[in-house]
């Protein structure tokens, strides 16, 4: 019996049932029926079991919350969202509450006025500090409702000191307690929708903290850094570690050469910064910008994610040999991605015995930085124990990810900060520019040519489908567009938690010079269907990766893509605030809309990636050079770590 | 019977009417399952926890919901501050106790019976476990129970480890489950989705006890005693100021003044009826009856003497709440501390009217506004005490 109760109920959710979606009993009678509910004197008609507060959204009623998150299950416990329904003594929170019958309900009464101001008044007398200095200044949940209600004084107190102190200890999240409402999104953020499980309230009363293990710092705990929780704090009591002051610093300095890579997904985001609507590209006015703020260069991050899918391609074709044709033991399959470095941490503490399926091949970022302190050094003569290399990132966990003590292929740091896009948009901010209005400018050379390929890899499946246009092109010697219709691989896109797409290889044709070093035919694929997946979100990659424990259908795939944040980089921990399904959508059609408008749409096309191999990585993809700066190796770390 | 470590006063008819084991539970089988439940609702018996949700109610709920497995969970984590009766049952009563949670099983169809024991009672546990392999053993618990075929139930004792507010039922089960002990959004209710999403009923020692009462002798027997509203007898723990503290069982009804004179407690200036989430009734309101159409109770009784100093009687009840809220909900984890400071203004003298009815306003809100029955109650005695003695406490000497 006591085994039982370890068992998770509902779905292998870990969240207990406190902080779990409502659903309606089973078997009960009003399961797809309409039940009535009158609001605010409003009649309408909602589906059997719909809060109260979706209910009101329906009909444009504005009610607050705090603690609720679209993204994530009801936790019911800031209680802002209080409302009063007609015969219950108490007022009932409309997040939490289910319409099984018709009621009444009011949404600003006397008594729920004053339940809202003092809850918000309880807040505020125990969240330190002053909105003028902190980061959520004009982003803040909490300043805004403070707003909305009118508050002009701490009728409860207000600290005027912080109560303990910020742990920075990790390269990627920073945690202020001091700030904390404890609305819990960032618990449920963590063990719900990434099934991490980093945080957790602790004690209980006055005291209650949400803390790591322990207390420990987050830099010992298995945070994988995806910054989801940021994301989703209505405060600052999440932020990412900024190195702003340090970028600034190397801008300033004369004698560095400070390069800046720009990365599909905070092109597509960073407007949102500056109140645009989700969705709005301003790749070539960031590169301005950044020009404006002192960057000597601008480099898009494409040109790696084109060299990423050559080199994470070619591998897969020569995992695909070893293991199908010559039975080698090591040679173990589905190969996984690994340029999300979000997934590659979850993937090394939580399945560690799985690390020989993740690609060797570097992420974009990383690639680009060893790329640059040696081939782009060696070109134009600098010593790149003077050129900083800064890369702008959707991402938090990129961050740690150029901090990986291995990323000194190059002999110095290959990448030595990670921008999210909130901190870009600060710096552009802090110059002083306009950047919704900056003039269009190309990016630098040598890199500046990418191709669509590189671009999509921002959505969730966008890897997948930039590796099955160019694996395709390579191995079938058919262009694409003859399988799918404007090259657009539509199985591997969309926002399905798990994708699962097959592809037979009827055709095969001849190797082409780039792989001749390696392939003396493709024979041996003719009549093969390649079975590729896609996920994201770790919750959805943990679905994955206990399937193939189990030895269920994925242990046939080839080829998985894993991005280890919901929607992909373009939903990364380093992007605006707030996130959504929508807006995550939104930023995902313009990132599709970029990619078709490229001239030159497949990574083996891209110029100056051919170029590099011609000049650089002379004993081509997977090659000796290539192994060397290219690629990498990764730590199991397991789930009880030092 | 070891009832002289506990100072048992006065022995009703109904919990200690002399109820042999066996007898509800023989007279249950011969019954279907819905005139078990009738019978029950019949009986007019209300939860004894202090909520007094009708029991036959609560029963059919449970045994109409649909779920694999049902649940009867006991909730003895007598954790009332001043409360100590449920300690009584378990110590010297518990056959009543285990033949009421099993007739509960046989009505709503439940195999398996779980008592969620306070921590402190750990004491308990060896005889109590003694105690179920002897029913065991005489074929009351287990499969075929008494013989009959395809009833089958068990009862498993879990500890919990002193939170308060696992006395909820639904940290209760959250606790069970292995989670942190806190209250879930309600609904759904833990009659149809409960102890591992099942259907499950909750029910306080002394309602298991009674209603393995109720099924021996009737419920017309039942509710010849104590109001209509309020049927039975009801076990009340008294402390503090009086003669003779300790468990006595009176029938529902009784007023406090009549209570007081039994206990010795007759130069009362107030009590509190409770405990630390009740209310403190004031001397001239003496003649309220402790029902549940008056005042509802859990059974605590704390008697304050004519010398107690009422805002340190306020202070203790909210540095209780401080400690014990969960902490999950915004009303009640911090909403308590801003009272306890407003005491600790008061004792200053440097608490305002202004604030004073703020504070007021602000209990209001977490009475109406808190996630569940802890953070609703947990301002009921400060707003009792400052209403009712206002005078003494904003007319004390401020200290130099």
């Amino acid at each position: 019996m006591a085994d039982q109760t370890r068992t998770p109920q509902g779905g292998g959710s870990r969240a207990p049932v406190s902080q779990r979606p409502h659903t309606v009993a089973p078997g009960s009678a009003g399961i797809g029926s309409q039940v009535t509910v009158k609001i605010d004197g409003l009649d309408l008609k909602v589906p059997f079991g719909t809060t109260i507060l979706e209910a009101a959204r329906m009909s444009n009623i504005h009610i607050p919350t705090l603690c609720q998150h679209d993204d994530l299950c009801i936790a019911g416990v800031c209680r802002i969202c209080v409302v009063e329904v007609e015969g219950m003594r108490t007022l009932q929170a409309s997040c939490a509450y289910p319409v099984t019958q018709p009621i009444t309900v009011s949404t600003h009464t006397r008594k729920v006025r004053q339940a809202r101001r003092h809850i918000l008044d309880l807040m505020l007398a125990n969240h330190y500090g002053e909105c003028y200095a902190c980061w959520r200044n004009q982003n803040c949940e909490l300043q805004a409702l403070a707003d909305e209600y009118g508050v002009d004084s701490f009728r409860f107190g207000h600290p005027d000191k912080p109560k303990v102190s910020k742990d920075a200890s990790s390269y990627a999240v920073v945690r202020d307690m001091n700030k904390c409402i404890l609305c819990r999104r960032c618990v449920r953020t963590c063990i719900d929708l990434q099934e991490v499980g980093v945080l957790e309230a602790v004690n209980r009363g006055a005291a209650t903290t949400i803390s790591t293990f322990m207390d420990k710092p987050l830099s010992d705990v298995v945070c994988i850094n995806c910054g989801q929780c940021i994301n989703r704090c209505p405060t600052s009591a999440l932020a990412a570690n900024d190195p702003t002051d340090e970028v600034w610093a190397a801008i300033d300095d004369p004698r560095k050469h400070v390069v800046i890579q720009t990365a599909p997904s905070p092109r597509a985001a960073i407007g949102e910064c500056f109140g645009l609507p989700a969705g709005t590209a301003l790749t070539f006015e960031l590169n301005t910008a950044l020009k404006q703020c002192g960057f000597d260069r601008v480099f898009d991050t494409n040109f790696t994610a084109d060299l990423t899918i050559i080199e994470e391609g070619t591998e897969l074709l020569l995992r695909l040999r070893d293991a199908l044709v010559d039975k080698k033991p090591e040679a173990v399959l589905p190969q996984f991605t690994s340029c999300s470095p979000g997934w590659v941490k979850y993937l090394e503490h939580f399945y560690p015995e799985m690390i020989p399926n993740l690609s060797s091949a570097k992420s974009p970022q990383q690639m680009f930085g060893a790329v640059i302190k040696t081939y782009y050094a060696k070109l134009h003569g600098i010593d790149p124990a003077d050129i900083v290399t800064v890369a702008l990132m959707p991402c938090s966990a990129k961050k740690f990810e150029c901090n990986r003590p291995e990323m000194c292929d190059s002999g110095f740091k290959d990448v030595d900060y990670g921008l999210t896009t909130r901190e870009a948009a600060a710096m552009i901010k802090e110059a002083g520019i306009d950047l919704l209005h900056m003039p269009k400018s190309e990016f630098d050379a040598p890199f500046g040519g990418a191709t669509g390929s590189g671009v999509i890899f921002g959505a969730t499946g966008g890897v997948m489908e930039a590796a099955l246009r160019t694996v395709i092109e390579l191995v079938c010697g058919v262009k694409v567009e003859n399988l799918f219709s404007h090259a657009r691989v539509l199985p591997v896109r969309g926002f399905d938690g798990v994708k699962y797409a097959e592809l037979p290889l009827q055709a095969v044709g001849p190797v082409p010079p780039i792989l001749k070093g390696l392939f003396t035919d493709w024979n041996w694929l003719r009549g093969a269907t390649l079975k590729v997946a896609v996920a994201h979100g770790t919750a959805n990659a943990k679905k994955v990766l206990e399937d193939i424990k189990a030895g269920g259908k994925f242990t046939e795939c080839h080829f998985i893509e894993f991005m280890g944040c919901p929607g992909g980089c373009i939903g990364g921990g380093g992007q605006p605030i707030p996130t959504s399904r929508e807006i995550r959508a939104a930023r995902a059609k313009a990132i599709y809309a970029e990619d078709e408008a490229y001239p030159v749409r497949k990574s083996h096309e891209n110029p100056a990636v051919l170029e590099l191999y011609a000049k650089f990585l002379t004993d081509g993809p997977c090659g000796h050079v290539s192994h060397r700066l290219l690629h990498t190796g990764y730590t199991p770390r397991g789930k009880y770590i030092y | 019977m070891n009832s002289h470590v506990i100072n048992v006063k006065t022995r009703g008819p109904i919990l200690f009417g002399g109820v042999t084991a066996g007898e509800g539970l023989k007279k249950a089988l011969a019954m279907s399952r819905s005139e078990i439940i009738s019978e029950v609702r019949a009986s007019g018996l209300k939860g004894r926890g202090g909520a007094g949700f009708p029991t036959g109610v609560k029963w059919n709920l449970a045994a109409a919901a649909l779920g694999q497995r049902k649940f009867v969970v006991c909730n003895a984590d007598e954790g009332e501050p001043g409360t100590f009766k449920d300690r009584v049952l378990l110590s010297d009563y518990a056959d009543l106790v285990f033949e009421g949670m099993t007739i509960a099983g046989l009505a709503i169809g439940a195999r398996q019976g779980i008592v969620y024991l306070r921590g402190e009672y750990r004491y308990l546990l060896a005889p109590l476990e003694a105690n179920l392999a002897r029913r065991r053993e005489e074929g009351l618990l287990g499969s075929a129970i008494l013989g009959r075929q395809g009833f089958d139930f068990d009862v498993e004792i879990r500890l919990g480890s002193g939170a308060y507010v696992c006395g909820e039922e639904t940290a209760l089960i959250e606790s069970l489950e292995g989670h942190r002990g806190e209250p879930r959004n309600r609904p759904p209710f833990p009659v149809d989705t409960g102890y591992l999403g099942q259907p499950t009923i909750v029910n306080n020692v002394e309602t298991l006890a009674l209603a393995a009462s109720v099924l021996a002798k009737g419920a017309e027997w039942f509710k010849a005693i104590g109001t209509d509203k309020s049927t039975g007898s009801k076990l009340f723990s008294v402390s503090g100021d009086c003669q003779s503290p300790g468990v006595y069982e009176f029938p529902m009804g009784i007023t406090i003044a009549q209570l007081l004179k039994v206990v010795g407690g007759e130069e009362a200036k107030a009590v509190q009826v409770g405990g630390a989430s009740g209310h403190c009734v004031p001397a001239k309101q003496f003649e309220r009856t402790l029902a549940f159409e008056d005042i509802p109770t859990g059974g605590s009784i704390i008697v304050f003497g004519p010398g107690r100093d009422m805002l340190k009687v306020a202070r203790n009840f909210m540095e209780f709440f401080v400690e014990e809220s969960c902490g999950q909900c915004t009303p009640c984890r911090y909403g308590n501390v801003a009272l306890l400071e407003g005491v600790e203004m008061i004792e200053k003298g440097r608490c305002s009217m202004t604030h004073l009815n703020e504070l007021k306003a602000l209990g209001e809100t977490m009475q109406i506004s808190s996630k569940c029955g802890l953070g609703q109650s947990s301002s009921n005695a400060f707003l009792s005490i400052v209403t009712h003695f206002e005078n003494e406490i904003l007319g004390r000497p401020v200290p130099a």
